[in-house]
């Protein structure tokens, strides 16, 4: 295995020639699987994912702005900014509550329909498709579509008779706005929670039928613990995802009311408007050190518990 | 209602089985009657007000309701958001972008799937878990641009492609590489035997077999790239090649079009029909796409 890897790097500046050719000399997974079906994805990946990410580790420390013409290494001075005047926690703690917020929405609304509608009837399948319609609008779309509802002169308190500033509280409107996001992606978490319910084996429920279990018993000893796999993937997704939020929330506040649901894109959004990049950039790098931190205790965090269940 | 009749338990026959099948009747009619209720309350709700808004004059859509529109003028609305909006234009705008981006994702990331899948090496791996980092790490916008602008592509469409291709290629790669893991390496070794070379392997087997995750990645990436806003701003901007999302933030966000809401759910409806019409076409392997890889 070693030497194949050797080898194979070896051969990498000349990749296209000699396929086939040299046979004799060349580890058998060279010729029938050459490098170079690979390489151009990992060139335009390498190009426009990792070194953006790279760089990103190198202008939060500059003062690269519009205001200035050459860009020059000034230490901490974003991050000092951005932490005195409070943005830095407020992004951080913002962010956070969405994602968590977003994913136990989004996750809950698509386990009660994946259950709701787990039969394969004809009823079902198109409550489904009805259901996995939000997925396919706009999230930007599905913003506005809320704001129209939720305004104080919208739809929803022409309905109730109410006068309610749905979208002007600066502690409930951060929740609804987790609620769209999570009425958003549900479809899509129910789809992958219907699988995983197609997954169980028919005789293990059976067999808990027969020791007399009821539904409650059979979903908390059977079938929650065998949706795992599929839970790992829909908590990750949502919560990763969810992080990386800014269609809905700036369609539907802005950021507001008072940046209370300014989340990290929301923010890097409006500093790169003012021109001020590298500021924003130091944002961003904020953003990447959170998610790593948060991504990788929960993948493997949800992994174990997949082995114990 | 009709409906119930579609419910599994009614296939059954006597009481008895459907006390074995554990349905309690309550449920039985319970089920459907909930289903309906919360797909009117969740669904049914929006959708409906974006499609009356969208037909009403705009002193009637000043304050969006659910009332039907009392004078019905959707043409008009639609063509004032064609002719004020632009939508044409992001239309083509779009369409110029998003396609590129699938075909590049798809075809790339099946390549290097192929190769990820089959060669086992501490690079091979290696070079699998850098490629889909992407599918956990955030991209880096703020010096997406900067590198843009450095290369020349900052504002033009092969910058906005590179940057969606670079940003949904771990995504493609993750679910092929999975996919392409489960197919038997007989049917290549067999095709060996016959002479075939590796790229007439890659063409006539390995790519008709991936053809159910192809169109699930598809879906999901045309899905992603379409509705995208937020790397447009960077990349794009606004301008002469903004695409849709741009224009109907525009459309939103503009002092002359506020309290448009006709013309915003206008363009909300154009925008979001030809996802819908791509999912009714390729529904089942869509469904069963996504299902399938995320699950294993």
């Amino acid at each position: 295995m070693a030497d194949t890897a050797i080898r194979t790097r070896t051969q990498k500046p000349a990749p296209a020639k000699g396929r086939g050719r040299k046979v004799g000399r060349l580890p058998r997974a060279a010729v029938h699987h050459p490098w170079w079906f690979a390489l151009p994805a990992i060139a335009v990946f390498a190009a426009f994912f990792l070194v953006p990410n790279l760089l990103n580790f190198y202008y939060p420390f500059t003062n690269w702005s519009s205001y200035h013409p050459d860009i020059a290494f000034t230490g901490l001075d974003n991050f000092k900014t951005i932490a005195d005047d409070g943005s830095l926690l407020r992004a951080i703690r913002t962010t956070l509550v969405y994602a968590l917020l977003a994913a136990v929405f989004q996750n809950g609304f698509g386990l009660l329909l994946a259950l709701l509608l787990e039969a394969d009837s004809r009823f079902n399948r198109f409550f489904r498709a009805v259901f996995f319609l939000p997925v396919l609008i706009s999230a930007l779309a599905t913003g506005y579509v809320f704001q129209a509802l939720l305004n104080q002169d919208g739809a929803v308190n022409g309905l109730l008779g109410t006068n309610i500033p749905w979208l002007g509280s600066t502690t409930w409107t951060l929740v609804l706005v987790t609620v769209i996001h999570g009425w958003k992606w549900m479809g899509l978490s129910m789809l992958i929670y219907l699988a995983g319910l197609k997954g169980i084996p028919g005789e293990m429920l059976e067999a808990a039928k027969c020791d007399g279990a009821g539904p409650w018993r059979t979903f908390w000893s059977v079938r929650w613990p065998m949706l795992a796999p599929a839970l790992t993937f829909n908590v990750t997704t949502a919560l990763i995802g969810s992080m990386n939020t800014f269609d809905i929330v700036q369609a539907t506040t802005g950021g507001g009311p008072a940046a209370s649901t300014e989340v990290f894109n929301i923010y890097m959004f409006r500093i790169f408007g003012q021109g001020l990049y590298a500021q924003a950039s130091a944002m961003s790098l904020v953003l990447f050190l959170v998610v790593v931190a948060v991504a990788i205790p929960l993948v493997i965090g949800l992994r174990r518990r997949e082995q114990l269940l | 209602m009709s409906t119930t009749a579609n419910t599994p338990s009614t296939a059954l026959p006597t009481s008895a089985v459907r006390r074995a099948s554990g349905v309690h009747p309550a449920w039985r009619y319970g089920r459907p009657a909930l289903v309906l209720l919360i797909a009117g309350l969740a669904v049914g709700v929006p959708l409906w007000l974006v499609a009356v808004t969208s037909a009403k004059p705009q002193a009637e859509a000043i304050t969006p309701n659910l009332d039907l529109p009392r004078q019905w003028q959707p043409g008009s609305n639609y063509e004032d958001a064609v002719s004020q909006g632009e939508m044409l234009r992001g239309f083509l705008n779009s369409l110029l972008v998003v396609v590129p981006s699938v075909a590049l994702v798809l075809i790339l990331g099946a390549g290097a799937a192929w190769v990820f899948a089959r060669r086992k090496s501490k690079l091979v791996s290696a070079a699998y878990a850098l490629c889909i980092s992407g599918l956990l790490l955030p991209p880096a916008v703020i010096t997406i641009v900067m590198e843009l602008r450095q290369l020349g592509l900052a504002g033009t469409r092969p910058g906005m492609i590179a940057v969606y291709t670079g940003m949904y290629l771990s995504t493609s790669i993750f679910f092929m590489t999975g996919f392409i893991r489960a197919i038997p390496v007989e049917l290549e070794e067999a095709a060996r035997m016959d002479g075939a070379t590796p790229q007439r392997i890659f063409r006539q087997i390995i790519l008709p077999l991936l053809r159910p995750v192809i169109a699930t990645a598809t879906i999901m990436v045309m899905l992603y790239a379409w509705s995208d806003i937020f790397y447009a701003f960077f990349v794009l901007g606004g301008g002469e090649k903004a695409t849709l999302p741009l224009n109907l933030y525009k459309v939103a966000s503009a002092q002359l079009y506020l309290n448009n809401w006709h013309l915003v759910f206008a363009y909300v409806v154009v925008m979001s029909l030809p996802m819908v019409a791509i999912f009714l076409v390729a529904q089942r392997k869509i469904v069963s796409g996504i299902t399938s890889g995320a699950v294993k």
